[in-house]
């Protein structure tokens, strides 16, 4: 059996990280998508600062973490708003149909 | 509870959001009535900030700081706020966003700007920067309706919110290998052998470059400039501006300051890539707020100059970089919020044909306006480029001053097409008449301070001179 130790826990944040920024970029379908990256990214943060937290003997991560969850559903909720608007005026909410503006 | 004394501006704007929310909702069509108190709680707010004592107070457990940093910070956001909503009262009108959301949602967002101005600690800082950025989504696409606007909120909303998600990675490491949230442990901890926290600092970067659309984090700029309402656009290449440079500066300067050779670089990049693209990008435009956008973009490159020199004349040329871009940015825009023909706002550069024919005293403006964004003497925005320049030589760093001078030529040429458009083409139909006077003082203000900075720049200098970080 293996010790799970710190390292295992900041390699694993690092992993959910890496695929929520690597699923923004090649996603070329859906903005749900995109809002589901975004949601992995700020999870794969919280659990870099959970297990710095109980690494450090230090509380203030787990705050930091109350507080992200917070915002990230505040931001969910903003930008699924934002979504259904533009769906209203465009009909649809294919990535690569997003370019009216350019130049 | 005497603490709470020093937070009184932010206590007392989270309670105007508040009462002017329940206003709204009892009081029938009472945007009139909203955006006036806005504008009100927003001076009162500059009064209490300017009540404050001169001297530097950490509360909440160091969490908070009022310094001369924070303290002029502040007061220029939300007197920028201020003439933002004076100016623009024609344009929300005649496009139907005046609904009294849009005067509380601003006021949310410059209150998140001044807690991060504030913000001596990650979490505060983060919230701060949230609250702000939550609420510029919104503004961006606030005219629902209008296929334009929702797609730049939509835009706007996906790059930030990853801008800001790479940010809060770059927090949770600096957290994790320093042991603290605090600037001022960070600070104490850091080392260049601490090779994670390194890490940290270059995400807090690329998140914090983002803020203030520095290339390469630039692509949402010129989409969000030209698709959102104009009186959006120009809150977002005013206001924000402030708060994001201020808080580069605070992080740079205070835990950052240690590992300044590993930054250096990077800011250096940056710089010079935001002047360059901001000079090259700008020429092919026809649409007049996608050129601001681009002009932004290199202005921010200026401003970034500052503080790359790593020394507090940098930081100083810096900060006066950012009051000069401010007036000439609301000059710029007041200009615009002119272009008006039969209800109707016009954004192309080819609509000021022969401006000068029909409103010789707004072309004068524009004129000023334009050359001292190109930056010819003996106008403001010569000044903000020389003292940057003048930083930036003093600690050796010629590559950088001589690439700023190129792209400043550079720059000038699209500039002075837009003079040349003004008045030496034919002339179109004349713009309708303002009776607006918010907007007319805000353009008269601006175009008269860049015109005669150069009689007393010591009023300026001064003010910024007692700002010292380090």
């Amino acid at each position: 059996m293996i010790e799970i130790g710190l390292g295992h826990y900041l390699t694993l944040a690092a992993i959910i990280f890496t695929i929520g920024i690597i699923g923004i970029f090649l996603n070329r379908k859906n903005v749900i998508i995109i809002l589901m990256s975004i949601e992995l990214i700020l999870l794969a943060v919280n659990i870099n600062l959970v297990s710095f937290s109980i690494y450090l003997q230090n509380l203030v991560g787990q705050v930091f973490v109350m507080f992200i969850l917070t915002v990230a559903a505040a931001e969910a909720a903003v930008g699924l708003a934002i979504i259904v608007i533009y769906y209203k005026n465009k009909g649809s909410i294919d990535v690569e149909q997003i370019s009216s503006l350019k130049g | 509870m005497q603490t709470i004394v020093y937070i009184l501006p932010e206590l007392f704007l989270s309670a105007a959001i508040m009462f002017l929310l329940m206003l709204g909702v009892f009081i029938k069509k009472s945007f009139k009535l909203v955006s006036l108190l806005t504008i009100l709680s927003l001076v009162f707010a500059i009064a209490l900030i300017l009540n404050q004592p001169n001297e530097i107070i950490k509360i909440f457990n160091e969490s908070y700081i009022i310094d001369r940093l924070s303290i002029f910070m502040k007061v220029l956001t939300l007197s920028f706020c201020c003439f933002v909503l004076l100016s623009s009262k024609d344009y929300v009108k005649s496009n139907n966003i005046d609904k009294i959301e849009y005067p509380i949602i601003i006021l949310a967002s410059t209150l998140g700007m001044i807690l991060m101005i504030g913000a001596y600690d990650l979490i505060i800082f983060y919230l701060g920067l949230e609250l702000q950025s939550l609420c510029l989504y919104i503004l961006a696409s606030f005219k629902r309706e209008d296929e334009k606007s929702t797609e730049a909120g939509l835009k706007y909303f996906v790059l930030s919110a990853l801008a800001s998600g790479l940010l809060l990675y770059g927090c949770s490491l600096i957290y994790g290998f320093t042991g603290s949230t605090n600037f001022e442990i960070i600070s104490a901890n850091l080392d260049e052998a601490n090779m994670g926290a390194v890490f940290g600092i270059v995400f807090i970067i690329v998140g914090l470059a983002f803020k203030v659309s520095a290339v390469p984090f630039h692509m949402w700029t010129p989409d969000v400039y030209e698709g959102s309402p104009t009186s959006v656009t120009s809150f977002f290449a005013l206001v924000p501006k402030i708060a994001a440079l201020s808080v580069f500066i605070r992080f740079m300067y205070v835990p950052f300051i240690n590992v300044i050779s590993q930054w250096q670089s990077i800011i250096i990049f940056l710089s010079i890539a935001s002047m360059i693209l901001g000079a090259v990008a700008a020429i092919g435009q026809s649409n007049i707020k996608r050129l601001m956008a681009y002009s932004s973009i290199g202005h921010m490159g200026y401003a970034l100059a500052g503080i790359a020199a790593g020394t507090n004349s940098g930081i100083q040329s810096t900060i006066i970089y950012l009051v000069i871009y401010l007036v000439m940015n609301l000059g710029a825009f007041g200009c615009i919020f002119m272009m008006k023909r039969e209800n109707i706002f016009y954004e192309d550069i080819n609509e000021l044909s022969g401006l000068s024919k029909n409103h010789p005293m707004l072309a004068l403006s524009f004129l000023i306006i334009l050359f001292s964004l190109a930056g010819i003497p003996p106008l403001a925005g010569f000044f903000a480029k020389f003292y940057v320049f003048m930083a930036v030589i003093e600690v050796k760093m010629y590559a950088l001053a001589v690439i700023g001078l190129v792209t400043t030529v550079v720059s000038a040429f699209y500039y002075l097409r837009i003079i040349k458009i003004i008045y030496f083409d034919k002339p179109k139909r004349p713009f309708a008449k303002s009776y607006d006077w918010g907007l007319k003082i805000s353009l008269i203000l601006s175009s008269i301070l860049v015109l005669i900075y150069f009689i007393y720049p010591s009023i300026l200098v001064d003010a910024v001179s007692s700002i010292l970080i380090y």
